[in-house]
């Protein structure tokens, strides 16, 4: 007995350094994010609303193709169908499956029209206050003289209210930008730019303090050593390394312009009165809301669900991409 | 000059825009300005204050804004600065307004951080349990839905469907005995709930972040080493090392008090600055806009100057040098 069980342990003396399993192929640090990214429930879950909104307002109007201004003013105060279920005397009709407004417009395509605005200035004015911000925090923290005067500004901006000044900027530039750009192409400038230059400064600030961090250290004192100029230093050593601040920073812009756009027009000075966007479907429905409650909940529940899963998408992009959180 | 008849001929028109100082170069106008809104303005807020406001009603009627007349042998206001729209002077109006706004509006910020406080507190405590997993989502929400849309939605819930509150702000309502005083408490119930949500989520994030961060500090480890109780631990140490970041975000918030709740301000029909503000810019209303904007930017530079300040008035580790 006891001789088999040496001899058994002779027998294998590599037992303990063979792995269990087959040797898996290096990971790349991209899955290892993906991975800590599925844990968040909340990131997942807006993650995947975003992408649906998107495509929905990218591909509805090819899939639902029912003119949002076409006026039926016979079918008009359609409720939605599935008033139906405890209300069996709702006008509805099946070819309008989110009823009609009081001027008979169908509610399903205006929701897919008004979400293609909310989304595009969202997106436009995200990638434009992102480019600033990631120029000015780059300029601030890699040249030392330009820091000062960089910041200062930052501040300056920081201390603006977005949303009087928009309503200011309407007011000012809303005819000269109409006279050029049509009336919707003119408000859509005017929003976005306004947006996207009242929301880079957190950006601007989070990239400054990365490349402050990373400017000493040994991989940019080498690369500068072998004569690399400044622009490839921060195009190929610095840009990638703080891609991951820059895209926290993404999700919180998309939100805020949604909100503003929404805002603006829920007051009645975004785009024009026949060009339909969620905030505008919201203040039209406002009055008849003890009637019609549905019209104020369908773009409001829009606005709001596209919001909180662009605000969860962030937070779930924060926990998976930071290292020291990530594989807990 | 907009309301000028057409028939008046241009040249007299020019006439009247130089006698009104549009032909005058735009530094001479810029000054001019500065003289109205630094000097003449304050000289009548001056006089207000001590003719009838509660405070220094009791101080002798100053009377700077008067200047003598000496065709009529008597004293007369100066010029001042006039809204298009009510031909009457702007600070006047102001004067009217901010009453309003700060009933509301500040009530809705002292209300949405006496809540933060503690769920701020409470959930970093208790890190990752029900509570804190509650009250991230809930903030959340309140982060992502748009006063615009909570407005209508709790009219739909309170005033219409249940009945229990007014849906309409009336700034006409005097209070003078107790079925007033409910009245006027009732119909700020809605407004302050809406505003109030949007603060709690901001602060109470904060608040969260920043107890955090202190409770894994050396100095709590050795409190409780101490023997000291968790209560002041948690409500003396650790509370009063993490207000420090807190108490400048809420500086940093006051001034969108007066200015940043144009929507609410819409929805509920509270005849505050922001609806003000916003009448203003659909009437193109220029002198009005430019005076409600310019206290808008005089606020947030005083309470950024005041956040600083306080910020290392509290904390002594940090030095301005």
């Amino acid at each position: 007995m006891t001789d088999t069980s040496t001899h058994k342990d002779e027998m294998n003396p590599y037992a303990a350094l063979q792995d269990d399993e087959p040797p898996k192929a290096p990971r790349n640090q991209w899955l290892d994010v993906w991975d800590q990214f599925k844990k968040h429930k909340g990131a997942v879950f807006g993650g995947g609303f975003l992408m649906f909104i998107t495509l929905a307002v990218l591909l509805g109007p090819y899939i639902w193709n029912v003119d949002p201004q076409k006026l039926d003013i016979r079918n008009k105060d359609v409720r939605p169908i599935w008033t139906a279920i405890w209300d069996s005397s709702a006008k509805i009709l099946w070819h309008r499956p989110f009823g009609t407004d009081n001027l008979g417009r169908d509610i399903l395509a205006n929701m897919i029209a008004g979400g293609r605005a909310s989304m595009a200035v969202g997106w436009t004015a995200m990638l434009l206050s992102l480019s600033i911000g990631t120029a000015i925090g780059v300029a601030a923290g890699y040249f030392k003289r330009l820091d000062g005067f960089l910041m200062r500004m930052t501040d300056l901006f920081l201390s603006l209210p977005i949303l009087p000044l928009l309503l200011v900027a309407v007011t000012l530039f809303r005819q000269p930008l109409r006279a050029n750009f049509g009336p919707e192409g003119g408000m859509f400038i005017l929003i976005v730019v306004v947006v996207g230059l009242t929301s880079w400064m957190q950006t601007a600030r989070i990239v400054r303090g990365e490349i402050l961090a990373l400017k000493e250290r040994e991989f940019i004192l080498a690369a500068r050593s072998i004569g690399t100029s400044s622009g490839a230093i921060i195009r190929r050593h610095l840009l990638p390394n703080v891609v991951s601040p820059i895209m926290v920073s993404a999700t919180l812009g998309l939100a805020v312009a949604i909100i503003t756009e929404s805002a603006l027009s829920f007051l009645g000075v975004g785009f024009p009165s026949d060009f339909p966007t969620w905030g505008k479907m919201l203040a039209d429905a406002v009055p008849r809301m003890e009637q019609y409650p549905e019209r104020v909940l369908l773009p409001g529940i829009a606005i709001s669900l596209t919001v909180l899963g662009v605000n969860y998408l962030g937070d779930g992009l924060r926990d998976a991409l930071d290292p020291r959180i990530r594989g807990r | 000059m907009a309301q000028v008849p057409l028939t008046v001929p241009p040249e007299v028109k020019q006439k009247m825009r130089e006698a009104l100082g549009l032909g005058a170069p735009v530094h001479i106008q810029y000054l001019k300005w500065l003289n109205q809104f630094f000097i003449v303005e304050p000289q009548f807020l001056i006089d207000w204050m001590t003719r009838n406001s509660f405070l220094f009603g009791w101080l002798p009627d100053t009377q700077l804004g008067m200047v003598y007349d000496a065709e009529l042998q008597k004293l007369v206001p100066q010029q001042r600065n006039i809204s298009w729209q009510t031909r009457s002077p702007i600070m006047d109006i102001v004067i009217q307004r901010i009453p309003q706004t700060l009933w509301v509006v500040g009530l809705a910020y002292l209300v949405g951080i006496l809540i933060a406080l503690p769920i701020g507190i409470y959930s970093a405590y208790r890190h990752y349990s029900i509570f804190d997993q509650t009250g991230t989502f809930i903030t959340m929400v309140g982060f992502s839905i748009p006063p615009f849309f909570t407005g209508p939605l709790l009219i739909v819930i309170f005033s219409v469907t249940l009945g229990w509150l007014p849906s309409i702000y009336d700034t006409t309502h005097v209070v003078n005995d107790w079925a007033s005083f409910k009245y006027q408490l009732s119909q700020m119930i809605l407004p302050v709930m809406v505003l109030a949500l949007q603060t709690t989520a901001q602060i109470s994030r904060y608040m969260r972040a920043s107890v955090l961060d202190n409770l894994s500090q050396d100095y709590v480890r050795t409190a409780r080493a101490k023997g000291l109780k968790e209560g002041v631990v948690v409500m003396v140490h650790v509370l009063r090392n993490s207000m420090i970041p807190v108490i400048t975000v809420i500086a940093l918030g006051i001034p969108s008090i007066f200015g940043g709740a144009i929507i609410t301000e819409n929805v509920f029909g509270v005849n505050g600055i922001g609806q003000l503000l916003i009448t203003a810019l659909f009437a193109n209303d220029i002198p009005m806009v430019m005076t409600i904007t310019f206290i808008f930017a005089i606020m947030i530079v005083a309470f950024n100057l005041i956040a600083d300040v306080l910020y290392g008035v509290l904390d002594p580790r940090i030095r301005y040098d």
